[in-house]
């Protein structure tokens, strides 16, 4: 047995005693998608009590962006205004009309890009405008936004962003505001966190908030996380709590914040099935509109339709898990998706699927 | 294990035209074969899905085929034509053959240069004579500009059998070892980084060969011997769960176990791919008896392609059609075929 795994037992032994000793169920958000993945991918799920229930929060950018947003990007490149370059996880969610992008493939109107970096260089060699499908959480906005102020600091003109950027503490606040949210704890995402910094969860130690741990992506990091949860709910505490000190800091990633406050801005945008979450998002200032793809090819709202019997949204609030979607593991598969949650790599329900999960 | 994983069926729906996914070597390539072109073929001698089979039943000599799409055609560590005849030897020798003669169909795309076809071609001729194999008879097609992938080409593959005993999937234990032969994942990766011009990949090197000498030093466990396959197109992950797939067993694997490069973990984990799920071209699965797993690992330790052949998991009645996985923190998960677009023209 590796030191590793005899680590992991002591630590179940504890959370299973804690547990215990709350004596209910227990209901913990993972906010992040990474995490949801993690928890699965590394069988971590599958080692605790069956009364802490794990919950999957809204943490998986591509899975909050709505239908509509597909519908606009597809609209640009079947009307000839751009090619839109995108990470991969975009190309096979279907929009509202239950068309991908990756049926676009073919046309070379779609460019799948492996890092921000790649963009200079494709906009410099596109005859046509480059709009970037610029989806993500704190974490990703800094280095699309670096590499669009790259490519103006080259004279590169045609790179635009259709901005969808979102941020965690304005959605987790959102959260807690619906009275039968009934999560007793959440766990923080690790890799946002590095960026906005612990004290950015303050708001978790006021009034109605719940305790709140910043948790790594190792397996043991996120048993010590579940278990320092487990030991607040039980002596009725709520703090932030940072378990991963050696990544994340008080005050977060200066250079990547102040990146952000110069260029972005918050605006109230629709979140896949949690509607508008005010000052949740981040568009770019008006000092760049010229590169804001919104502005300059007059795109509108993006619709927020789900695919008929589509759970996603529900399960993207926490309200409902994936296997009580009709569609789950039948009409709805990673290889023939329905929502977006089965198919992004850090969706809730493709995790479900692809590494077991109960209930 | 304390919860039970609910294990969801493989559903995949008939999704109305070929897409790039059902050629990646998955969940959907398999489904592509099983539902709609085995049937057509299926006799009670070829009932099942095996690399290579007799010219008749009863026959010594068994026939394989393969097609070869790789892009680009050079690659770290081999080329098309050095892959083309690799791959049609290594299917052969996995199924207990020793290849002796193949075919080679080239389909060309109009504009490829002559002299890169010249390359590929003596490239193949090469591991044609490492491999001992002749090419006997061949053919030669060109497509219009656009209408191709630069240079395909189509083998077929006939060996002498080799090794008396059925190899089959039907004929695994509950309790035998689940041995691989070697460090997983260096082919796709590197073909990957050549096509997309990755700079972090540039240690990579395909793990591109021919396996039959390391393959046929299995051959005296005799009914020990149960399965090999190669682990190409999705990965080792693909070739376990072909193995358990409609089986009343399953396997059960330990993450910490599989050989993998320090290289491969990390930019593999750098491009979000997991290295049991990426191509190779010259490791195997082995599915031994349980009391010759040390004899196995012993005879693959003693090969150059062997050196770090590793004992990754057993055979178990625990969760029938399913590969589970022991993590490395003791939790268990499902390991499933590999889903939606791997990496497309990666063999």
């Amino acid at each position: 047995m590796s030191d590793e795994s005899e680590l992991a037992r002591s630590l179940v032994s504890e959370i299973e005693a804690v547990t215990a000793r709350i004596g209910r169920t227990v209901r913990i958000m993972e906010v992040c998608g990474t995490h949801t993945v993690e928890l699965r991918k590394q069988g971590i799920q599958s080692l605790l009590p069956r009364d802490v229930a794990l919950v999957s929060g809204p943490g998986c950018p591509v899975c909050v962006t709505p239908a509509g947003y597909i519908d606009n990007a597809m609209r640009l490149i079947s009307e000839g205004r751009a090619q839109v370059a995108t990470f991969g996880d975009l190309m096979k969610v279907p929009g509202a009309s239950g068309r991908t992008l990756s049926s676009l493939g073919g046309t070379g109107g779609v460019k799948l890009v492996y890092s921000p970096r790649e963009l200079v260089e494709i906009a410099r060699g596109s005859g046509l405008p480059v709009v970037f499908l610029a989806v993500g959480f704190e974490t990703t906005a800094p280095t699309i936004i670096s590499a669009l102020l790259e490519a103006r600091d080259q004279g590169v003109h045609n790179l635009f962003l259709y901005t969808a950027f979102k941020t965690v503490p304005p959605a987790l606040r959102f959260l807690l505001s619906n009275p039968a949210h009934g999560i007793d704890g959440f766990l923080l995402p690790g890799h946002v966190s590095v960026i906005i910094g612990a004290d950015a969860y303050a708001f978790l130690e006021h009034d109605g908030g719940r305790p709140g741990v910043i948790t790594g992506f190792e397996g043991l990091d996120m048993l010590l996380g579940i278990l320092g949860l487990l030991r607040q709910i039980q002596r009725g505490e709520r703090r932030v709590q940072n378990a991963y000190p050696r990544a994340v800091r008080a005050e977060g990633n200066p250079r990547a914040l102040e990146l952000i406050s110069r260029t972005l801005e918050p605006r109230d945008d629709r979140w896949r099935g949690l509607g508008t979450i005010p000052g949740a998002a981040l568009g770019l200032q008006a000092w760049l509109e010229d590169a804001d793809a919104e502005k300059v090819f007059r795109i509108p709202p993006a619709e927020d339709r789900e695919p008929p019997g589509c759970l996603c949204s529900q399960v993207i609030a926490g309200m409902s898990t994936p296997p009580q979607c009709a569609l789950f593991g039948t009409r709805c598969t990673p290889d023939d998706p329905v929502g977006p949650c089965m198919v992004s790599s850090e969706g809730t329900c493709a995790a479900y699927f692809r590494y077991g999960g109960s209930r | 294990m304390r919860r039970v994983l609910p294990l969801w069926g493989l559903a995949v729906k008939d999704a109305g035209e070929i897409r790039l996914e059902h050629g990646s070597g998955g969940a959907l390539s398999r489904d592509l074969v099983e539902k709609v072109i085995h049937p057509l073929f299926r006799s009670d001698s070829y009932s099942e899905l095996l690399d290579a089979g007799p010219l008749e039943q009863g026959s010594d000599f068994l026939m394989t085929t393969d097609g070869y799409v790789v892009d680009p055609p050079f690659f770290p560590g081999g080329d098309i034509g050095r892959l083309s005849i690799f791959g049609t030897c290594n299917d052969l020798a996995v199924s207990g053959a020793k290849p002796f003669c193949i075919s080679l169909a080239l389909v060309i795309e109009e504009g490829f240069p002559v002299d890169h076809l010249r390359r590929a071609l003596a490239s193949a001729a090469e591991a044609a004579r490492e491999a001992e194999v002749r090419i006997v008879t061949g053919d030669t097609k060109v497509v219009p500009r656009g209408k191709g992938g630069g240079l395909f080409i189509t083998t077929t593959g006939v060996g002498r059998r080799v090794f008396p005993h059925s190899l089959s999937p039907g004929r695994v234990q509950a309790g035998d070892a689940v041995i691989v032969s070697g460090p997983v994942g260096p082919h796709g990766l590197t073909v990957l980084a050549a096509r997309e011009s990755l700079p972090v990949a540039e240690a990579l090197r395909s793990d591109m060969a021919f396996l039959y000498p390391a393959v046929s030093g299995l051959f005296p466990l005799a009914e020990n011997l149960r399965f090999m396959r190669d682990a190409t197109r999705g990965g080792i992950a693909s070739v376990l769960n072909e193995i358990v797939q409609s089986s009343p067993r399953g396997i059960t694997v330990e993450d910490g176990a599989f050989p993998v490069s320090g290289d491969v973990r990390t930019i593999a984990s750098l491009l979000g791919l997991n290295p049991l799920e990426i191509a190779n071209e010259g490791v195997f699965a082995a599915i031994v008896a349980a009391g010759a797993k040390e004899e196995a690992l012993d005879i693959l330790h003693s090969h150059p392609l062997g050196r770090e052949a590793r004992l990754v998991g057993r055979v178990s009645d625990d969760a029938p059609g399913r590969v589970l996985m022991t993590t490395r923190v003791g939790g268990t998960r499902i390991l499933d075929f590999p889903r939606g677009l791997l990496l497309p023209r990666i063999c």
